[in-house]
């Protein structure tokens, strides 16, 4: 049998590792979008100044 | 580019609600193992992870098939959206693996028949993302993602069955033999519902981040082919 001390502190160990890559892809989808659409109206805008 | 559809939104807020619920099930509801305590409740996220990373490199493979046969770029936005979600879920899958085994084996790694499958699995699609970056006409680079997935896609079956085509501490959480692995243990309906629960919950979750993966691949491409209008 597992020392139940050491069990929760393993348990623990693992949801903060899912949560922490599962927020960091999330975080990254994000800036990824939030840069393309700056890329897309820098380019909209220098296509109408042309 | 489009605001979200509807059904996007609702697909968002699914999300969440059956993420809290797979935690409720998980903390509330399924009953605390008796030989290895709380670090068994790692289980129904590590297998509903693995599940939807396998799931991902199939849809991958079938995307893989359609741009074969129609030629158009969109199915190569589905494949390259789907290896990308799959490798982040399978990734979770083996740290939760890793991170269960420690207590139950001992040992954080051993070059088990299923762990070393699953770390082929996931470097081979690493692999794609990397040398998919290196070519940069899109069509070629498409021809290439859609063969290099079907082949990578004979990994994934490899790796589901390897606990019963070779010896294994890994527990076959399929099948009657549960007990039987180094940490395997035998499971309580509560535990059955929880686990069904959480691979439902990550299927819609899988669903949902993969529409709007392809959202951001297609908004990629309208950059590119802005790009390009801006250089003539």
């Amino acid at each position: 049998m597992i020392n139940p001390v050491v069990s929760l502190k393993y348990m623990l160990a693992g949801y903060i590792a899912i949560f922490s890559i599962l927020g960091i892809y999330l975080a990254s989808l994000v800036v990824r979008w939030k840069n393309l659409q700056r890329d897309l109206q820098m380019l909209k805008d220098l296509q109408e100044k042309k | 580019m489009k605001a979200q559809p509807l059904v996007l939104k609702i697909m968002n807020v699914a999300s969440g609600l059956l993420l809290a619920g797979s935690l409720a099930m998980v903390f509330l509801y399924a009953p605390l193992e008796a030989v290895m305590n709380h670090v068994q409740k790692i289980f129904y996220f590590h297998i509903s992870n693995a599940w939807v990373g396998m799931l991902g490199f199939i849809v991958a493979a079938f995307a893989g098939i359609m741009f074969l046969v129609k030629k158009d770029l969109k199915w190569d936005i589905v494949e390259v959206a789907a290896v990308e979600i799959s490798l982040v879920f399978f990734l979770i899958a083996i740290v939760t693996g890793s991170i269960w085994a420690r207590p139950s084996w001992g040992t954080w790694w051993t070059w088990d028949a299923r762990l070393t499958t699953a770390a082929i699995l996931e470097m081979v699609y690493l692999a794609y993302m990397l040398l998919r970056q290196g070519i940069e006409d899109p069509d070629r680079r498409a021809r290439f993602g859609a063969v290099y997935t079907l082949i990578g896609g004979i990994s994934v079956p490899i790796t589901f069955v390897s606990i019963r085509l070779w010896q294994t501490i890994h527990p076959a959480i399929i099948g009657t033999e549960s007990a039987s692995a180094q940490g395997g243990f035998a499971m309580a309906p509560a535990m059955l519902q929880t686990m069904f629960f959480c691979l439902f919950a990550f299927s819609v979750i899988f669903a949902t981040l993969l529409w709007h993966r392809v959202r951001l691949g297609r908004l990629a491409q309208q950059v590119e082919l802005q790009k390009l209008e801006a250089m003539q």
